[in-house]
């Protein structure tokens, strides 16, 4: 069948406008900015942060944890649309698995920005003992960066060669990539089948794989002996704020797209409503590992316990601490369960909070807990019993962020957000149903 | 097999109680306290060491006999196996510490540390609101279960067979998961470069830690180099109070240079507990209880104005400012 040139044009990657051209530099001055702050920490070492002997991880594992989370959205998407054959899913899934493969890119790359000894990297391979967590880390973010990269990749090829036709003649040497990228797609039975075995078995392979990265994520606290940390919670607890994060993100990172790539036609309000609905599920359950997290140990009240949530409650990071769970996590659920409330513009200003207030709890996991020791902190200067991050440590931390969104930028510039022949397929089908439906009922 | 390290083992212990009643005539001249394993009736294990000379160079040596050579250098590799037959524990008596601080100026010196950089800590410790406070100096534990050593992604942290846990700066990665995971804050980070990090004339050794090393971890060793010549770690040798006991549980004996005791007995007799034991972290260091004290706790006020800000947290202490009595 042939797919429509309308159809093909509007959803054929195009140029930036001005705008997009700014805020492409803007990204990149921002990522150069934060590789010199980078060379510079190299250069001196860690002194240029504020991280100290008891506040030892800061902004940069927080940023880090943030990335592994976001990346989640490309499993729990496939996990609840694809597998659930959700017809609603077609213009989301592309961009949940750019928005994954940004991300656990970008959470590969930061979580060197911490090491103190860069240039010994080799040495996680050489010396790796396997009962270390880090290890753990080391075999399953490689893992799922090829995952996410296949499965965003394979329900490519068909798009791939639509569009190596259709730059043929406008742009030949951009055709040509498409051409080489497209691995000769012809859309021939037999490459069909093939190419769908394939999504079908990554499809299948990214839902554990992503649990799995979650979950170490979050033993790399769990296994150590601090307050806030050594819970068992924290495996389911790390997998739901991932999802309330990607999610998140998913939905703000779609209505830019949407707007710039005038997709208004494709990615509709019906699409924000079910997303809309999707993330209030994903908040409320959320919320409730919060409570457990937060509240139930109150009641045993070990002493330990009562200071580290007192110190959140009511101390230095009181006012983070009630942003995120208010900002963050409340009034998204109580927005998002009126109609009005997901139309598209309510649900971004949604989307950016729930993004922002994820950030910020991240940081709330790592640091309180860590100026929270079993035994006083004691014989140390004084700022050592806080922990503010240092110029260094936010441009490189901005800078991280934005090459994620770089990545995304690039590959919305030359990939179709919304799958071409999918959604030409769906419209084929809808029509021959609306023909099937009036020629029975009208005799 | 196990019959002969008896066998060896009382004789060690013959050796050791010797010199430990010898040490309490010479304590501070550093008498070979952990026993000579250089005695002459020790037969040669037939297990070879290589270690560095200060002058550079590698000799072979065996591995009972290394006291002979006290000044040489254990390398990282041979740092790992740890000093044959021995298993060392640390008993700190609460009861006489005054905070006088000289075992923390005795190790800094010894592995040339600068201000704040303290492999041993003396903490205020209060309880509870009513109790009385104590100073309570703190190493690292050398934990037989220690979680440092399990998170370690390259294995620089590592246990030795005599019980001590070290850390391989020329294999460590800066991760900082280890200073994470200890319960005990006995982890110490260099953030920056230092000139002194740059002082090669004594060879790196992971039983010195000397040099350190920027973006690489730290932390109390025992002083394995001073155990390799008989002699007591730094802190026990500098504490004018006695207050900290070394020496080996496979021969049940403890000194603190001028006194040697059973350590079985000593933990028995005096309520002797490990801290935090709860975690299962089964540390090597054991403390004896802040009771029936040789000194009022006020006595540690008797110190520059600095360190006492350190303890302006305790309730304690605040209500001592409250009084003007500080
Ligand atoms: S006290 Fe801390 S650093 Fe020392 S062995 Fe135990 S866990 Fe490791
Ligand atoms: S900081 Fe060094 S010693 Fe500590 S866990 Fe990492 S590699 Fe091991």
């Amino acid at each position: 069948m042939e797919i429509s040139n309308k159809l093909i044009n509007d959803l054929a990657p195009t140029k930036f406008g001005k705008r997009g051209v700014i805020w492409t530099i803007s990204l990149i001055i921002i990522s150069i900015a934060g590789i010199i702050a980078y060379i510079d920490q190299v250069v001196k070492g860690q002194v240029v942060t504020n991280m100290n002997d008891y506040a030892l991880w800061g902004i940069y594992i927080s940023n880090f944890v943030f990335f592994v989370a976001t990346s989640f959205v490309g499993a729990v998407t496939v996990a609840v649309l694809r597998l659930t054959n959700n017809a609603w899913r077609t213009p989301i899934v592309r961009i949940a698995e750019i928005i994954s493969v940004a991300s656990i890119i970008m959470a590969g790359l930061t979580i060197m920005i911490d090491m103190g000894r860069p240039d010994r990297l080799l040495y996680l391979f050489i010396h790796g003992r396997m009962q270390s967590p880090i290890i753990w880390d080391v075999i399953i973010i490689p893992t799922y960066i090829v995952i996410c990269l296949l499965l965003l990749y394979f329900p490519l090829l068909p798009d791939l060669a639509i569009l190596k036709n259709h730059f043929s003649k406008t742009n030949p040497k951009l055709s040509k990539w498409y051409g080489i990228l497209s691995l000769n797609w012809s859309g021939s039975e037999k490459q069909k089948s093939i190419q769908l075995k394939s999504i079908q078995i990554i499809a299948i392979l990214i839902i554990p794989a992503g649990f799995v990265l979650q979950t170490v994520d979050a033993w790399l606290f769990s296994t150590l002996f601090r307050v806030g940390w050594d819970s068992t919670n924290m495996g389911a607890y790390f997998i739901s704020g991932a999802s309330v994060a990607g999610v998140g993100a998913l939905v703000t990172v779609m209505y830019v797209i949407r707007r710039a790539n005038k997709l208004e036609a494709y990615i509709t309000d019906y699409h924000f409503d079910k997303l809309g609905k999707f993330l209030v599920l994903t908040c409320l359950i959320y919320l409730y590992f919060n409570i457990n997290e937060y509240v139930i140990p109150e009641f045993t009240s070990k002493k330990e316990e009562i200071t580290h949530l007192n110190h959140l409650y009511s101390g230095q990071y009181a006012p983070l601490f009630w942003f995120v769970i208010i900002g963050g996590l409340i009034i998204p659920i109580i927005v998002l369960l009126f109609k009005k409330g997901r139309k598209p513009l309510p649900m971004f200003y949604v989307g950016m909070l729930v993004v922002i207030g994820s950030w910020w709890k991240r940081f709330l996991i790592v640091t309180p807990t860590l100026l929270q020791p079993f035994l006083p902190i004691q014989g140390v200067p004084e700022s050592w019993h806080h922990y503010f991050p240092s110029f260094h440590e936010w441009i490189i931390t901005f800078a991280t962020l934005a090459m994620a969104l770089l990545i995304i930028t690039f590959l919305v510039r030359y990939l179709p957000i919304v799958p071409i022949q999918r959604t030409a397929d769906e419209q084929e089908e809808t029509e021959i149903n609306k023909s099937v439906i009036s020629k029975t009922v009208t005799p | 097999m196990a019959n002969k390290k008896t066998e060896e083992g009382s004789n060690n212990r013959r050796n050791f109680l010797r010199l430990g009643l010898m040490s309490s005539v010479s304590a501070v001249a550093g008498a070979t306290l952990i026993s000579n394993l250089t005695a002459d009736e020790v037969e040669p294990s037939g297990e070879k060491i290589r270690v560095l000379t200060p002058d550079g160079k590698m000799v072979e040596v065996d591995a009972k006999s290394i006291n002979k050579y006290p000044e040489a250098v254990i390398t990282p590799t041979e740092s790992r196996k740890g000093i044959p037959d021995k298993k060392f524990v640390m008993v700190i008596d609460l009861a006489k510490c005054k905070n006088a601080r000289k075992c923390v100026e005795g190790c800094q010196k010894a592995h040339k540390l600068d201000d704040h950089e303290e492999f041993m800590k003396v903490q205020l410790i209060q309880n509870n609101e009513e109790g009385s406070p104590y100073w309570f100096p703190k190493p690292c534990f050398h934990c037989d279960e220690p979680p440092c050593v399990t998170v370690c992604p390259t294995g620089a942290t590592f246990k030795r067979e005599d019980g001590i846990v070290l850390i391989d700066n020329e294999r460590c990665i800066g991760c900082k998961f280890c200073i994470t995971s200890c319960p005990y804050s006995a982890r110490q980070f260099n953030w920056g470069h230092k000139e002194k990090f740059e002082d090669k004339s004594q060879p790196y050794s992971p039983e010195t830690q000397v040099p350190a090393a920027e973006g690489t971890v730290m932390k109390c060793d025992f002083c394995p180099d001073m155990l390799r010549q008989g002699k007591l770690p730094h802190c026990a040798t500098a504490c004018p109070m006695g207050v900290i006991y070394f020496g080996d549980k496979n021969e049940d004996i403890v000194t603190n240079g001028s006194e040697t005791v059973s350590f079985s007995q000593l933990i028995k007799d005096r309520g002797g507990y490990r801290h935090l034991e709860h975690l299962g972290t089964k540390p090597n260091v054991y403390y004896l209880p802040a009771v029936n004290r040789q000194f009022p706790v006020e006595r540690g006020f008797d110190v520059d104005e600095e360190i006492i800000e350190r303890y302006k947290d305790v309730p304690f202490v605040k209500e001592l400012k409250e009084q003007g009595k500080l």
